[in-house]
């Protein structure tokens, strides 16, 4: 196996409840992997169980073949790990540029951390011109990109994103997935993404996990699980039978 | 009253305001990296006036000798404080935190009579003499506090805005978690706070004590440095600083003009700003984006 990161059988409860149980995935290097699922199927639950921010009752997680589970957050982030939260998470009573210093925390090349903001803001042309404001008053979409862009900082090999797309418009959406993607192609950034937004994740990501009631229920390639009848019926929103394949692909780019 | 009475009063106030001013900015953090209201605050600031007072005088090592190690055992205290104690309260409700630190005061309350004795101590101070500036006189130990406050105010705001480590201290304050998933050591850092609180919180006390004396009620100081950080809006610094000099520059004219209520005054006008304004003079929101 030659996965950057993997779960072996991972359970993480929160008290009495099993929120996931059973959870095996497999994040190759270099790969984009995203998990699909319903509210409250887990994946968030999955995401923190991953970067230590929840300890699992059972399972490993294992990263560049160490076993990574129950350590906490910020021991498995400086393995290299980049989990950028749920709901835009920014420290709101920072400017940008504050914000995108911590997160070169623990970087002691000084020349590579400032290439790195300079990239950030080249990824990310609105937050440089607000590099002074306070980021606790940009917009939503501006304070999801500075979420992503305080991950990149850490130089990680692997960036965790937990619903990126959550309240953002289509069109942000589709800017901040073309972005993710690049960060993937031209940074050789390993990207474990979950999402809601279905058509917009199985389009960016090569491997896809289907979530329910805390299990994984499916496990294929993206172009599989784009043909799936389960898949398109409840994630893409559509039961066309009579529609191949190939039109259907058309058809949803003319309303995306 | 004339004009220099009035000069007089406004110097004393300032100092004493500055004087909660350093008590409640320890708090303020404390409060700000952890939201745990530190009821003991006023206790670590007396047990480090005790502290240093036991280097300067009973170990013979001089004022500045002693205040520099009086302040970093206390700091080491905090540090500990946190480490050893707090740490473990992370998940309890607000209540039992607020009993443990309303305990730990008691604690230390208890513990440096035990070792002090309960009865005033005289610690000698450099600043002991008086300056007269135009008719208006004013004790060097006052002036002290102030010029101490202003030093320490300017040194917290370079070092938490300018450093990286303070940088992520602020962060690991406004967001736990994501501070976490961005490398920063969370535990530990908040283990600093407890140790700078605790620190300048001694170093008021240090200051306090040529005007005070030392004893066990200095503990009090800390209650009205609490006030006055409500009044300016409860975890803002710039509130709690405001706070403070209004509580510390209103209190010797209200006794000035009705003495009876003296000593009281501060809790009033914690109770009016809070009924007039609840979220305090300068409260620190922001709206947050859905
Ligand atoms: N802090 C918590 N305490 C108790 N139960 C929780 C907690 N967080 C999540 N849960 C439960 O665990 C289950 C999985 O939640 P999780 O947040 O992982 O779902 P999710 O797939 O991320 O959902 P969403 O798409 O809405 O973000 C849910 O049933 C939820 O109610
Ligand atoms: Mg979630």
């Amino acid at each position: 196996m030659s996965a950057l990161l993997s779960t072996r059988n991972v359970e993480t409860w929160y008290g009495p409840i099993m929120a996931i149980g059973g959870v095996s995935i497999d994040v190759p290097e270099g790969a984009i992997v995203c998990v699909l699922g319903a509210n409250g199927a887990g994946k968030t639950t999955l995401l923190k169980t991953i970067s230590g921010a929840i300890d699992c009752r059972k399972g490993q997680v294992i990263f560049r073949g160490k076993e990574v589970q129950n350590r906490n957050p910020d021991a498995v982030a400086a393995c290299g790990i980049a989990h950028v939260p749920e709901g835009r998470e920014v420290f709101p009573f920072m400017s940008v540029e504050e914000n995108l210093i911590v997160g070169a925390w623990g970087r002691a090349d000084k020349d590579a951390v400032a290439r790195d903001m300079e990239a950030v803001y080249a990824y990310f042309p609105d937050l440089a011109s607000k590099r002074r404001d306070m980021a606790g008053f940009l917009s939503g979409g501006q304070q999801q990109m500075l979420a992503i862009g305080r991950g990149l900082m850490g130089n990680a090999a692997l960036m965790i994103l937990d619903e990126p797309s959550l309240g953002l418009s289509p069109l942000l959406t589709q800017q901040i997935f073309a972005i993710v993607k690049r960060i993937n192609r031209e940074r050789g950034i390993t990207i474990l993404l979950v999402e809601q937004n279905a058509v917009a994740a199985l389009d960016l990501a090569d491997h896809g996990y289907v979530m329910e009631v805390g299990r994984i229920v499916m496990d294929a390639p993206t172009a599989e699980l784009r043909e799936s009848d389960d898949i398109r019926e409840f994630y893409l929103g559509k039961s066309d039978e009579g529609i191949r394949g190939e039109k259907r692909w058309k058809k949803r780019k003319t309303w995306r | 009253m004339a004009i220099s009475d009035v000069f007089q009063l406004l110097l004393i106030g300032l100092s004493q305001g500055c004087g909660y001013a350093l008590v409640a900015i320890g708090f303020v953090f404390i409060y700000r990296a952890t939201e745990v209201v530190n009821f003991a605050h006023g206790e670590i600031m007396m047990f480090g006036a005790f502290v240093v007072l036991t280097f300067a005088e009973f170990w013979g090592l001089g004022f500045w000798l002693g205040a520099a190690l009086g302040l970093m055992t206390m700091a080491a205290m905090g540090y500990l404080l946190d480490m050893l104690v707090m740490r473990r309260m992370i998940g309890e409700s607000q209540a039992s935190i607020f009993i443990l630190t309303v305990a730990i005061g008691l604690i230390l309350k208890a513990l440096a009579g035990m070792i002090w004795g309960f009865s005033p101590q005289i610690m000698n101070s450099p600043f002991q003499g008086q300056l007269s500036l135009g008719g208006i006189v004013i004790g060097t130990d006052r002036l002290a506090i102030m010029v101490g406050t202003v030093v320490v105010c300017v040194l917290l705001w370079a070092f938490f805005s300018k450093t990286r480590v303070g940088l992520a201290m602020q962060a690991a304050s406004q967001n736990q978690l994501a501070a976490y998933y961005s490398r920063v050591p969370v535990r530990r850092l908040v283990s600093v706070i407890w140790a700078i609180a605790a620190l300048v919180a001694a170093f008021a006390g240090v200051l306090m004590a040529p005007i005070t004396q030392i004893d066990t009620e200095m503990s009090l100081f800390g209650i009205k440095a609490i006030a006055g950080a409500v009044v300016g809006g409860f975890g803002s610094i710039p509130g709690a600083l405001i706070g403070c000099l209004i509580i510390g520059v209103s209190e010797p004219f209200l006794d000035y003009l009705y003495p009876p209520l003296k000593g009281v005054y501060a809790y009033i006008i914690l109770l009016a700003v809070l009924f007039v304004r609840p979220e305090g003079l300068i409260p620190q929101t922001y709206q947050k984006k859905v």
